[in-house]
């Protein structure tokens, strides 16, 4: 996924939130966000996400225009994933039919097809026994890895997750972690904004730091993490790297 | 002490301070007058309930509408709405009653008049229901609606799928507490010759000149469907803050 971004600006009322930012990658598998609170990841993950329209300039994946208008913007939200930090589940609904409702009301399955469809994920990702509970009587951890397959059940282009360890404790952030892992291996392209370094580290392609409003610097992960010519940037990682 | 024995103390205490003074009023109960018209209180109590029933649906559909019409993004509908409710519960109901009867209700020439009394009893408890689903829509979080436009939901399905099934969870005790409402003021459908529980006494009143004999068993009509509606709506409350937590 070659990512551009050009000129994007969002702002709430009179708060300049994204102020021209550019961004570049190669074709790569997977894109890391980083950068301090309140820099900006969020309102730009929403934007790549189709979730938010930007007041101004644009962003294309692989020469695709993501685009502007209701009707593009739903059928673009469509054939991508996105994992929210907070998992927003449906509460009413069980696990399983988490994850089938955008299969049968979305993309068309029968609900017996899309439960077929569903079932080796589940067993994969050792989440078959709690399929039938409520988002209520999951842990953190299960409800972010149900979110996670609920993003990928429609097999999407590419995923979209914002801090989706944040809210979670070390066991569980480390099995969230671990079935992203998997997910790379497997080939999922995603953009993923986390305070995760070490994990950052090992699953980013390329990596953008996002302060400002603006991205302050962006490249390979190795290069960003040992020796990124931005002042800002290495003084980031020395305050949380150990 | 339990609950229920709680309960049964103060009901036997209110039954023994209204019996002392029933009988210091020196009031001598006829009860034969009214027995035979009782076929006249039990229509009457049956017009009640099939009167608030549909004023109920109705009123569901159109609080549900107008709620929807509150939040929304367009000033002109979100106005009208908002005028609707207030208009509403700013006027008495007996004004509105005789409004839409005698001048709307002649104007288009409708004559039914328990069609015309659904239909202003469902306007009037519309305009409460509208606040009601309103404020169960605003209790569904930001991120229900985020989840349900990345899925790649329309609208309408989002309403349909994700906030609405909240939403009515959410409302229901206070949707019970509305019905509550909507029977006791059914009681002014009498003023319209709507043949309810209330106009029932009336009549029987006016037939036997036994007053107490002919409104107390129109209290007790009352209380019959209130009581078990008030409890079912406490069962609501508790129920789903259960299955919230
Ligand atoms: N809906 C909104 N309304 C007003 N301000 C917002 C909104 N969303 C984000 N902001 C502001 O935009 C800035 C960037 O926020 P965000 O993109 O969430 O940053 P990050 O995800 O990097 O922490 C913050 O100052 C935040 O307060
Ligand atoms: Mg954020």
């Amino acid at each position: 996924m070659e990512l551009v971004v050009k000129g994007l600006t969002q702002a709430f009322g009179a708060t300049t939130v994204l102020d021209r930012l550019d961004l570049t990658t190669g074709d790569i598998r997977a894109l890391v966000l980083v950068g301090p609170s309140g820099g900006g990841k969020t309102t730009l993950l929403r934007i790549l996400a189709g979730l938010d329209l930007p007041l101004e300039g644009s962003v294309s994946f692989a020469g695709v225009t993501v685009p502007r208008d209701e009707a593009g913007l739903l059928a673009y939200r469509r054939k991508v994933g996105t994992v929210f930090q907070a998992y927003n589940l449906f509460p009413h609904l069980s696990a399983l039919d988490n994850l089938t409702l955008p299969l049968v009301h979305v993309h068309g399955l029968s609900p017996a097809a899309a439960r077929k469809r569903v079932a080796e994920p589940l067993e994969r990702f050792k989440l078959a026994e709690h399929a039938h509970k409520r988002p209520s009587q999951l842990s953190g951890g299960q409800k972010q890895r149900i979110a996670i397959l609920r993003a990928l059940a429609s097999q999407p282009e590419r995923l979209f997750l914002d801090e989706p360890t944040s809210a979670l404790d070390p066991e569980m952030t480390a099995e969230v972690l671990e079935m992203i892992s998997e997910l790379k291996e497997i080939g999922t392209r995603f953009v993923l904004v986390t305070h995760e370094m070490g994990f950052a580290r090992r699953v980013a392609d390329e990596v953008a730091f996002v302060g400002g409003g603006k991205v302050v610097a962006s490249g390979p992960a190795a290069t960003m993490f040992k020796h990124c010519p931005e002042p800002r940037v290495r003084e980031f990682f020395a305050r949380i790297l150990p | 002490m339990t609950r229920a024995l709680a309960h049964t103390l103060v009901v036997a205490i209110l039954a023994a301070l209204l019996t002392v003074a029933f009988w210091r009023s020196g009031y001598e109960f006829q009860w034969e007058g009214v027995w035979a018209y009782r076929q006249k209180f039990v229509t009457g109590w049956l017009t009640t309930v099939a009167m608030s029933l549909a004023s109920l649906v109705l009123s569901a559909l159109v609080g549900l509408v107008t709620a929807v019409g509150l939040r929304s993004r367009w000033p002109l509908i979100e106005a009208a709405a908002r005028v609707y409710v207030e208009l509403i519960r700013g006027t008495p109901l007996l004004v509105q009653l005789l409004i839409g009867f005698y001048v709307v209700a002649n104007a288009v020439g409708l004559e039914n008049r328990y069609v015309v009394g659904a239909l202003v009893l469902a306007l009037f408890s519309g305009a409460y229901m509208a606040e009601i689903f309103r404020g169960g829509l605003a209790a569904i979080p930001a991120g229900q609606r985020d989840a349900a436009r990345a899925i790649g939901l329309t609208p309408w399905q989002s309403l349909r799928l994700v906030i609405l099934p909240q939403a009515i969870r959410l409302v229901l005790p206070a949707v019970a507490g509305q019905l509550v409402s909507l029977i006791k003021d059914s009681s002014l459908l009498s003023v319209i010759a709507v043949s309810e529980l209330t106009l029932a006494a009336q009549e029987v009143n006016s037939f036997t000149y036994s007053t107490l004999e002919s409104y107390l068993p129109l209290a007790a009509g009352y209380l019959l469907l209130t009581l078990p509606l008030s409890a079912l709506s406490r069962w609501l409350e508790r129920h789903f803050a259960y299955e919230a937590g």
